[in-house]
């Protein structure tokens, strides 16, 4: 699928053209993230960070699918095979380190990539598709990281995990069952390592697959871009194989640049010193944490102090928590704003810089220890981070003047140099062509 | 209907949050949280250099095997290193004849079964075995160390923040109560057994001043003095090395993988430059 413009895949040696006939898989390449892929030629460099989370799950598979080789998902020997891996297997150590780091890497490109989406409206229609299936891919990275981390068996790892399953305890009712129905007994041991090793496995390729769907949905209408108007015509797109293959590419050297300087010289800076002492269930760690991706929901979850009448202050908690989450599914029909960019709206521009700060002081109150002042911080900061989505962001959409948009994406990136008329096919005045399949 | 739905929900959260920090907000002006001992006298750790430190540092071997030798003949007394080798400790410089004998002589045996009878027997350690561990199960420990289990120390360093640091600050931290403290938290007397420490979590801990004296350890020809500052540190060191055996080849290929990735990245510069030139965007 692509623009009527786009370049048609044409096999010239003779091995391509009998493989083109029978498995049409370079076309579909091609297609997808090669020449044949029109992309808005205005994109800036916020735009590199779906493909760098690509990159960083590749990272997580290889170095994951090496670890698992020396990795014993047994309680008695699961803390001690992974220090195996980190003294006695060739490059173990390096396997381990960039697994760790790896997955905060993935978490920052992430969140960096949906804060992109959320600043220049790219959830909106007709990328509604994208941005749901771009949470669900974040869940599962939540579900996947958060099994990976009970793996070394260290106290972060048994604790986190029990706090964590401990959350399914708050339902009514039910909750203890089901807390000891997923755990596979009372508290984590072994029956819970093995399932979460298990899954840890197997939700990588489910993300994967996700990840299929979330390219495939994003090149139905093609991608955004940062004016958030529709490609008009040819002029405004180039081909996404050298353009985008290059300016990917320079954005990965930045990001190895820095994931190297994390995995070689201060491996364990994100993690937390505790996970290097091997699980004790007789020994509570005097603050349990999880790792830092995790913090601002973790402050959402203990921001809840007070009962709701008969609903108790944990259980509010881990409503809130889930919905913090969950409520940006929701995101493309709360903000009715035809405008997709921030870029042209000012309201909205304050609010999202508020939004941020927030998620930071968030994450911020996440890491410190469930003490005043930190909790008083949380509350205000959670309250923020609901009003903003389920009340500030429909109102403005209601109420705001949004600033006169660019006639086209090429006509802004005239301007921008200062120039009028670039020398072009034109299309004035024609609607937006509608990509063909 | 979802934009109606969301405001009650938002309004909901938002407001019972915002009741939830007045009620703290009260209890936290009307009755403020007491100032604990620990937050008053518990210290960071002192800071210290060390050949390791940055990005091109290095073992100092010499360095690493007066750490061994402290341990050896202080710390293995109750302490076990169980994810060490013999073999390891090549790497601190010792050869092979070296590390045999030094495995020979250790002086915790290496448990057994008895070719013969199958009954339970100890064997003097090869280089193969890792460090064997000086109780038998934490029941033994517990009992001979005032009820706490002394923690393994192949990866303390690790396991504690700031941890070569916090190995050498707890080792010379060791010191009567400041009578400040007592005169503030009069209930905070260090109990009978245990040992003030400003450098320990709750400041106070099971284990006694292992370094006490100078010379309490003999260092070889050309070494410097055996004083407690500087065992301390030497035992830090070694147990850096424990903790991190691989950190010499990480931070050197660490070198090399950034070289080459920062020249990398620059011709990758250079091609989205000449790829983009007459493009404008």
């Amino acid at each position: 699928m692509s623009f009527p413009w786009a370049n048609e895949y044409t096999p010239k040696a003779p091995l391509m053209k009998w493989l083109d006939d029978r498995l049409p898989l370079p076309r579909l390449v091609y297609g997808a993230v090669g020449g044949g892929y029109p992309v808005p030629r205005n994109l800036n460099f916020f735009w590199n960070f779906g493909v760098l989370s690509g990159l960083a799950l590749v990272i997580q598979i290889v170095t994951g699918v090496i670890m698992a080789m020396h990795y014993g998902a047994n309680e008695l020997v699961a803390f001690s095979t992974v220090e195996q891996t980190m003294r006695d297997v060739n490059a173990g150590w390096l396997m381990r380190y960039a697994h760790a780091n790896g997955a905060s890497f993935f978490f920052i490109v992430v969140y960096l990539h949906i804060f992109r989406g959320l600043y220049f409206g790219s959830y909106k229609a007709p990328r509604e598709m994208v941005w749901l299936l771009g949470l669900v891919i974040f869940l599962l990275m939540m579900a996947t990281a958060f099994m990976g981390y009970v793996l070394p068996w260290g106290q972060m790892s048994y604790w986190g995990a029990k706090v964590i399953t401990g959350l399914f305890g708050a339902i009514p009712v039910v909750g203890e069952p089901i807390q000891t129905w997923l755990l596979g007994g009372f508290a984590p041991g072994n029956a819970a390592l093995n399932r979460f090793f298990s899954l840890h496995y197997l939700l990588p390729f489910v993300i994967a697959g996700v990840v299929i769907l979330h390219i495939w949905a994003l090149h139905i209408p093609g991608s955004s871009n940062p004016t958030g108007v529709e490609v008009k015509g040819p002029q405004d797109t180039v081909p996404f194989h050298p353009y985008y293959t290059a300016k990917d590419g320079f954005g990965a050297g930045i990001f190895f640049i820095a994931f190297a300087f994390m995995v070689y010289f201060a491996p364990n800076y994100l993690g937390h010193p505790d996970n290097y002492i091997e699980a004790n269930p007789l020994s509570t760690p005097a603050h349990i944490v999880p790792e830092w991706y995790f913090w601002p929901f973790y402050a959402i979850l203990r921001a809840f102090t007070v009962d709701f009448f008969f609903v108790p202050a944990k259980l509010l908690g881990v409503l809130a928590m889930f919905s913090s989450i969950l409520l940006l599914f929701f995101l493309p029909w709360l903000d009715t704003s035809p405008v997709r960019s921030g870029r042209y709206r000012p309201l909205f521009r304050k609010f999202f810089y508020i939004l941020i700060a927030d998620v930071l002081v968030l994450g911020y109150c996440g890491g410190a220890p469930a003490e005043e002042p930190y909790v008083m911080i949380s509350q205000i900061a959670a309250a923020y981070y609901f009003a903003h989505f389920l009340i500030i962001l429909p109102l403005i959409a209601a109420f705001e003047k949004p600033l006169p948009l660019p006639g086209s994406i090429t006509e802004a990136v005239l301007a921008k140099h200062g120039l009028t008329e670039e020398k072009t096919v034109a299309i004035e005045g024609e609607a937006a062509p509608v990509p063909a399949e | 209907m979802v934009r109606f739905i969301a405001f009650l929900v938002g309004l909901f959260f938002a407001g019972w949050l915002f009741v939830s920090f007045l009620v703290g907000a009260v209890s936290y002006v009307s009755d403020p949280p007491a100032p604990t001992v620990e937050h008053e006298f518990h210290l960071a750790p002192k800071h210290v250099s060390y050949s390791f430190d940055g990005p091109f540092g290095h073992y100092d071997k010499q360095q690493l095997q007066r750490g061994f030798q402290v341990f050896k003949e202080v710390c293995s007394a109750c302490h076990s290193l169980k994810f060490v080798a013999f073999r390891d400790l090549k790497a601190l410089g010792y050869n092979e004849a070296e590390v045999k004998a030094i495995a020979k002589n250790w002086a915790i045996k290496t448990p057994d079964a008895d070719p013969s009878t199958g009954e339970a027997s100890t064997r003097d350690p090869v280089p193969a075995d890792h460090f064997p561990k000086p109780f038998a199960n934490d029941v033994a420990a517990r009992a001979a160390n005032n009820n706490a289990i002394p923690p393994d120390l192949s990866l303390l360093t690790k396991a504690r923040h700031h941890g070569t640091a916090y190995v050498y600050s707890l080792l010379t931290g060791f010191q009567d109560q400041p009578a400040a403290l007592l005169k503030e938290f009069p209930d905070a007397k260090t109990p009978e057994g245990l040992h003030y420490n400003p450098y320990f979590a709750n400041l106070n801990l099971a284990m006694a001043p292992p370094l006490t004296a100078e010379g309490q350890v003999t260092y070889g020809e050309g070494q410097p003095k055996p004083t407690v500052d500087q065992m301390a540190q030497d035992v830090a060191a070694f147990l850096t090395w424990t903790a991190e055996p691989k950190m010499e080849v990480r931070k050197a290929s660490g070198i090399a993988v950034l070289f080459f990735l920062i020249l990398a990245t620059a011709l990758a510069y250079l091609s989205y430059r000449n790829i983009w030139a007459d493009k404008k965007h």
